[in-house]
């Protein structure tokens, strides 16, 4: 390619139209965030029952799971620092003209994040200190408000989401500048309760799940000591109980889309046209002319589900409802349905395997043991993450074309900035190599525990191996196979409770 | 009212971030000024244990920046981003890069990839601080327009006042970083870096205090608004600032064991502070005054209510972190490794 070709391209490519990028950007950089939301929010309370455990039990292995989670937490939450930062650049960068109009309401809630985030923050910091310099009980007390500040602070961040798809609490004048704001209003908008409970509920169950399935994989590789099998309970049961809860949480949002954005809720069920008896289609899609195509209708189910008490005759609000330019397009509409579907489904699969659990609770008084078991458990942590993925695709693609449901659009929001191209490809690469980082950072934390025997006093997560890490002994008898050996603690302390977890 | 108010409490989170992750930043600086694998690592080392603990956690007071100036003053938080977004875009850009590869230069283990990622980690310390002086200097000197308008993308941030505040910037975090570093040196009883940082120090402070010079006399030209607030309603906290810092070095200088950090810190918050009142009553300068550019009451009440709580909460907060850091351990158990346990506390 000569010169001037190779200008022709870049003079191409900045001439790009920044909105699809900016979106992307945001995607992107939003769906990384997501992930370390959960354990920034939930791994801290599966610390602390741990931590509670060892404590009333005088529980030596629950004390470890408490010392070690509490280490990588605080790694995961350093990674949510950096992405939250960008995500935070990203609000000016991307979205100026919508920060102008409307940053005195959407940045009331994330005042309340910058609080609790602090909270959280120092903490974290307090618990680590404390555990070698308080005594056991006060300790625990200095994790509660992690757990506290987790949820809060997510909430905030979800009342900010949720108050554009449900924008409350402003004046505008006769120029459409906001004049006057109720912050109460902004905050408690008619979305945020639904929306923050469905967040809420999905990082316990994303953090259980993800938790849960590291111990799964372990315990499939043979390390079934009773270290491994105490993490993999705590997490599991976590998640275990938020299943359940989801399923109820999900169904009130879904209802509360249903009566409030009737046009996402037409993308979400594959509704092209207003009408009753609507069949809830698995998969499928709509075709060039918007009608729905493949897939498997169960007849009358999506009428049912929006208002069991008018049952198959409730009317559903189709997509033709709208003019074309208030509406998602049919692609984005397809990626909502499909997005819908992988998260009910994985969500259902979920939920049946929690019940396998809960039953085999009932009956055996102890968590199932099968490897068919364990290989589900240990997909479960990424089958989660997906789940929640999907959720986050269908609230905000469902949302389009609007940035402020039926008050502002996405593109009179976006930066006229031609290189947003750019800095995407640039923040890609960049995530790439932050998403490597943790996860190396993580293993090598856990290598180092395995070596060194108990709790490792002399481990900054990034700092260098300690010197004084005491050298692990040789498993003792009472393991089979190597994996205890790995697992690093003297073989007599391991045989001290041979007995499964209860 | 309240709009001062709220204005004050974004000027102290801009000092706040200053003096911790500016400290952070200018570790970075000496990491990348250390020199050859072998002849720097002794002094990278230092670095990395002394940055180790607190990783990036001292990004919660840029986001608490953020977060204020967006909902406190949208029109002003619209111009800036608009203007400001190549060095701002940098700077985001530098603080993943810089987190990413502080963190893989542990994973690896030859000389090569850890300079590749050494590398990272040091030229974006250096960057981030220069963008944000940079901008900095350009809200200074009156480059962003009000009204939500984009000014000038690259004169905004490349003219003499913006660039001298980068460079003051980077300097200010390598002087912050090697009187810490002292202190980190002294504490790990290392004679010889103790040595080595205090030199650096000093010279850091000087070339501080000549792009200072520097970006004061072009402020008389470009923005001599801020120039007379400066030399006027501002002089008390510029020569407090100077004391500061004269009295930091002439600590350094005498080896004293305690004081030259505080002196140091508190020269950089001054210097800070001082920056906003003599801009004062304008946000940004010649443009918006803090008043103009101010949300509807509702949203500056729910910001002050945020700090109030933040506050009462914090305070004791930070307040018990400390205590647990000066504290000993439990008697059952040992000694204590210096700071080793500290896995991210968002302060020093």
């Amino acid at each position: 390619m000569d010169t001037s070709q190779t200008f022709d391209v870049l003079t191409a490519l900045a001439a790009v139209d920044p909105v699809p990028w900016a979106r992307s950007q945001m995607a992107f950089t939003l769906m990384f965030h997501i992930i370390l939301v959960p354990l920034g929010v939930s791994w801290a309370a599966m610390a602390l029952i741990a931590n509670y455990r060892a404590i009333r039990h005088d529980d030596r292995d629950a004390l470890e799971l408490a010392q070690r989670w509490s280490k990588y937490m605080a790694v995961t939450f350093a990674v949510g620092a950096v992405t939250g930062t960008v995500l935070s650049f990203e609000f000016g960068l991307l979205w100026p003209r919508f920060m102008g109009q409307w940053g005195e309401a959407f940045g009331v809630p994330f005042a309340f994040e910058g609080l609790f985030f602090f909270l959280e923050a120092i903490f974290i910091a307090v618990y680590i200190f404390g555990w070698k310099r308080l005594r056991p009980w006060p300790h625990l007390w200095t994790g509660v408000p992690v757990v506290l500040a987790g949820v809060l602070g997510s909430v905030s961040v979800v009342a900010a989401n949720a108050w554009m798809n449900a924008p409350t609490g402003y004046t505008l004048d006769s120029q459409g500048n906001v004049v006057d704001v109720d912050p109460v209003r902004v905050i408690f908008n008619e979305s945020m309760p639904w929306q923050a409970a469905h967040m809420i509920v999905a990082a316990y169950l994303v953090g259980g799940f993800l938790v849960a399935s590291v111990y799964a994989t372990a315990m499939l590789r043979g390390r079934r000591d009773r270290y491994h099998r105490l993490g993999f309970t705590i997490a599991f049961t976590v998640a275990a109980i938020a299943a359940p809860v989801q399923m109820g949480v999900g169904d009130g949002l879904a209802r509360w889309v249903y009566e409030n954005q009737p046009v996402k809720f037409a993308a979400i069920e594959l509704v092209p046209t207003t009408g009753s008896d609507v069949p809830e289609t698995l998969l499928g899609h709509l075709d060039e002319d918007g009608q729905v195509e493949g897939g498997i209708p169960i007849p009358g189910l999506a009428s049912w589900l929006s208002d069991p008490s008018t049952g198959r005759s409730t009317v559903v609000q189709g997509l033709d409802s709208v003019p074309p330019d208030e509406r998602p397009s049919i692609r984005e509409t397809n990626i909502v349905h499909l997005a819908w579907d992988v998260m009910v489904g994985i969500g259902t699969l979920l939920f049946l395997l929690a019940v396998w659990y809960g039953l085999t609770w009932l009956v055996k008084r102890r968590a199932p043991q099968g490897r068919l078991f364990l290989g589900i458990a240990a997909c479960s942590g990424v089958l989660a993450v997906v789940a929640m993925e999907a959720g986050w695709i269908v609230t905000e693609v469902g949302r389009q074309p609007w940035i402020v449901y039926e008050v502002m659009r996405v593109e009179d929001a976006a930066t006229g900035n031609e290189s947003v191209w750019l800095t995407f490809v640039a923040i890609v690469l960049l995530y790439v190599a932050l998403g490597t980082t943790t996860v190396l950072v993580l293993r090598a934390m856990s290598r180092r525990f395995r070596r060194a025997s108990g709790f490792v006093d002399d481990d900054t997560p990034y700092g260098p191996t300690p010197g004084s890490a005491r050298v692990p002994e040789p498993a003792g008898v009472a393991g089979p196979g190597d994996g205890r050996a790995e697992d690093g603690r003297h073989g007599d302390e391991r045989r001290q409770d041979p007995e499964p977890v209860t | 009212m309240s709009a001062t108010l709220v204005a004050a409490v974004l000027l102290l989170a801009i000092a706040a971030y200053a003096t911790f992750a500016g400290a952070d930043f200018g570790a970075g600086f000496w990491d990348l000024t250390a020199g050859g694998a072998e002849r720097g690592a002794a002094p990278r080392d230092l670095v990395e244990h002394s940055i180790g603990p607190v990783w990036e956690a001292n990004h919660v007071w840029l986001i608490f920046v953020l977060v204020v100036t967006w909902a406190g003053f949208p029109e002003a938080y619209q111009s800036i981003w608009l203007t400001m977004f190549v060095p701002l875009t940098i700077a985001a850009i530098g603080i993943v890069l810089r987190g990413a590869s502080f963190a893989f230069r542990k994973a690896v283990v030859t000389t090569r990839a850890r300079r590749v990622f050494g590398g990272g980690f040091a030229l974006s310390s250096v960057l981030v601080p220069f963008c944000f002086g940079a901008v900095a200097g350009g809200i200074a000197s009156g480059q962003v327009p009000s009204g939500g308008r984009a000014g000038d993308p690259v004169q905004s941030w490349l003219n003499l006042t913006s660039v001298s505040v980068g460079i003051l910037s980077v300097a200010l975090a390598a002087y912050l970083a090697a009187v810490y570093l002292v202190r980190d040196a002294r504490h790990a009883g290392d004679g010889r870096m103790t040595h080595y940082f205090r030199r650096r120090a000093v010279v850091a402070a000087v070339v501080a205090g000549v792009a200072a010079a520097v970006g004061l006399v072009d402020l008389r030209s470009e923005a001599p608004d801020v120039f007379e607030g400066l030399t006027t309603r501002a002089l008390p906290l510029v020569v407090v600032c100077a004391a500061c810092g004269v009295g930091a070095l002439v600590l350094l200088v005498r080896d004293a064991p305690r004081g030259a950090r505080l002196l140091a810190a508190l020269a950089v918050v001054t210097l800070i502070v001082a920056w906003g009142v003599a801009q004062w009553p304008y946000l940004l300068p010649g443009q918006l005054t803090v008043a103009d550019a101010a949300a509807p009451d509702g949203t500056l009440t729910a910001l002050v209510v945020a700090v109030v709580a933040g506050v009462l909460l914090v305070g004791p907060a930070f307040v018990l972190l400390y205590v647990l850091a000066q504290r000993g351990l439990l008697p059952e158990e040992g000694v204590e490794t210096a700071d080793a346990d500290a896995v991210d506390s968002p302060r020093r």
